[in-house]
């Protein structure tokens, strides 16, 4: 079986045959100079990109302390954005809110949707349309998220306002579909529908990959038992690549909260004086395109470390979410053999 | 209720390889039956069409007639999956799911036959792992996985999944091949027992074992390598291990084969 791209493999769950994990070393060093070179080597490569990374966390933290110490608004509350001149006031509350309506969106739409490609193209294509699908999904994971922006905004975007309005129209009672006034191409909701299609391809490859390593004993045990097809894959196929649909997601949703291009040529930033609203049907911005559009303009330390501020808490956001992640697979280790 | 299986003229295909041709043979309800030959000759495929898992492998394909009492498995109107639910299949290497624990696995049948009931579902269970001679074993740790038992813990773990759904024909195919011999006589034991409920048919390469389990016994043969495989010989296990009428037959059991 072969590692997915996610660094998470089913087989890193499962013991190697002496039981142990293979993440741990095997003990086979001897000693002489050449084993001792090349450990040297491994071990200090990996200690550099350990001390990298937590020397980049410190500098951005650093950049940052003395901005949040001027602030003159809750930075975790507010959602006013002033983040220079002598009374800055800022706050992450309304970037937040941006970023994770359009993220939850976007999952809402591509991780059934992926999965159901997945199980289509392993257990339901016949065998002359599953190897040509499967090539198309993953060359369509590597298509530059610019692209899909811009598809979005062209293409897409014309047949999206009927849809916003039947929605508007049905569901409007609901404070989240009320009317905000954007045209419905400049949306928190388009945009979420836009990376939906943008992570689509990711989900599906990796749930791919992992429905088509279900060994056939456990497909075979299923149907034995009198499954039908689609019991044989509630029983046998979705249990087990489970850990990796995971896995996808988790890949999908760190590219959808941290996209960048897609999202600031699709949303319309809102009026500063704007009142708030809870409508998916508003425009907005979101961590990394609020910093993207602005990056132009870092003219002093005060308002660079305003922004370096909000990109960690996209960071930690991220962390987050790969955490939760994590446990959750972990949970279900003791079951997976 | 035990079934009586009759096969007429079967034929056996993988794509366009017939691996097995014109198999003819009754299996009585309540006995057992083995079946014998060299590796190849196509007894796990013969085994795999009693109960329509052949048809699973992409290119399987069938020719002739299976019949469970007056029920033709093959007929057009027959539906797979019930026929799976009658004639419960028992795996070479044991393949209890490994994400569920030791409960689920012997529910999952009951579960997939629609019963919610928990009352109901645990005391199948019990039954069914105790029909499997595994309760006491496991009576303290049913919740914990199927996976983590031992290899003869786990193919009588996929015993008692298969007898939970009380079919009423078992498919064995070679369910010892991969235990140690106290496990393999635990299970001889326990095909003894369930001899009196179920129609049983196992495959074994293991010559005292077919003669220990057996009533009757079915010798496969090939012609030649490449040819389809077929039915030397069928008869009481006394008789084929005794006098048999072949002499491919006593060639094979005396260990002059090949
Ligand atoms: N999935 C398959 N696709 C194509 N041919 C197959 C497949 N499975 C088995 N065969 C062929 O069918 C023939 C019979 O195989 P089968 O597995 O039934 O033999 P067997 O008697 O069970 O052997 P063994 O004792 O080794 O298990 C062999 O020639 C084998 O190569
Ligand atoms: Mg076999």
């Amino acid at each position: 079986m072969s590692t997915s791209i996610t660094g998470h493999s089913v087989t890193d769950d499962l013991p190697g045959p002496d039981g142990r994990s293979p993440h741990d070393g095997d003990r086979a060093g001897t000693g002489r100079l050449g084993d001792r070179l090349f450990g040297g080597a491994a071990t200090g490569s990996g200690l550099v990109v350990v001390a990298l990374v937590t020397l980049v966390g410190l500098f951005l933290v650093m950049q940052a302390v003395p901005s949040l110490l001027n602030n003159n608004a809750n930075f975790l509350t507010s959602t006013e954005w002033v983040p220079s001149g002598s009374e800055p006031r800022f706050g992450i509350a309304a970037l937040l809110w941006a970023t994770v309506v359009t993220s939850v969106i976007a999952m809402v739409i591509a991780v059934p949707l992926g999965v159901a490609v997945a199980l289509f193209i392993t257990q339901y294509a016949p065998a002359w349309l599953a190897k040509p699908a499967a090539t198309t999904v993953d060359l369509l994971a590597a298509v530059p998220s610019i692209v899909y922006g811009f598809w979005g905004l062209t293409i897409a975007g014309q047949f999206i306002d009927p849809v916003t309005g039947f929605l508007q129209r049905t569901l409007g009672w609901i404070p989240f579909f009320g009317d905000a006034g954007f045209s419905g191409r400049s949306t928190l909701f388009f945009a979420g529908m836009i990376l939906a299609i943008m992570i689509l391809p990711i989900i599906t490859a990796i749930s791919r990959e992992v429905f088509a390593q279900v060994p056939v004993a456990h497909k075979e045990g299923a149907l034995a038992l009198g499954a039908t097809q689609w019991e044989m894959i509630r029983t046998a196929v979705l249990p087990f690549g489970k850990p990796g649909v995971i896995s996808g997601a988790m890949l999908g949703l760190g590219r959808a909260l941290g996209e960048t291009l897609a999202v600031m040529i699709l949303l319309s930033t809102l009026n500063p004086t704007a009142s708030w609203s809870w409508s998916v049907f508003n425009g907005g911005e979101t961590f990394a395109s609020k910093i993207a559009l602005n990056a132009g303009e870092f003219d002093s330390p005060q308002k660079t470390g305003a922004y370096i501020a909000a990109g960690l808490v996209l960071f930690i956001l991220t962390f987050l979410v790969n955490a939760v992640a994590r446990i959750v697979i972990e949970r279900r280790k003791a079951f997976s053999e | 209720m035990a079934k009586r299986i009759d096969v007429k003229d079967l034929d056996i295909y993988y794509g366009d390889f017939k691996a097995v041709e014109g198999v003819s043979m009754t299996v009585e309800p309540r006995s057992v039956t083995a079946f014998i030959g060299p590796s190849g000759c196509g007894k796990s495929t013969v085994l795999r069409t009693l109960n329509r898992m052949h048809e699973v492998i992409p290119g399987g394909r069938v020719d002739g007639k299976v019949m469970l009492d007056d029920q033709d498995l093959y007929a057009p109107s027959m539906d797979p999956v019930a026929v799976r639910r009658t004639v419960g299949m028992v795996f070479q290497r044991p393949n209890p799911f490994p994400t569920m624990s030791i409960k689920d696995n012997v529910a999952a049948g009951l579960r997939l036959n629609g019963i919610k009931d928990k009352k109901r579902l645990d005391e199948t269970v019990e039954k069914s792992l105790r029909g499997a001679n595994l309760w006491s074993e496991v009576k303290d740790r049913l919740d914990k996985p199927g996976a983590g038992l031992s290899g003869g813990q786990q193919q009588r773990l996929c015993i008692a999944r298969a007898i939970a759904v009380n079919p009423q024909v078992l498919l064995m195919d070679e369910p010892c091949s991969a235990l140690d011999p106290i496990s393999t006589l635990a299970i001889e034991d326990l095909i003894n027992e369930l001899k009196s409920q179920y129609t049983i048919v196992i495959v074994t390469h293991n010559m005292q074992q077919a003669a220990r389990v057996s009533d009757q016994t079915a010798f496969f043969n090939l012609k030649a390598t490449g040819q389809p495989g077929r039915l030397v010989e069928v008869g009481s296990t006394q008789k084929i291990f005794s006098n048999p009428e072949q002499q491919a037959t006593e060639d094979y059991i005396s260990g002059r084969f090949g």
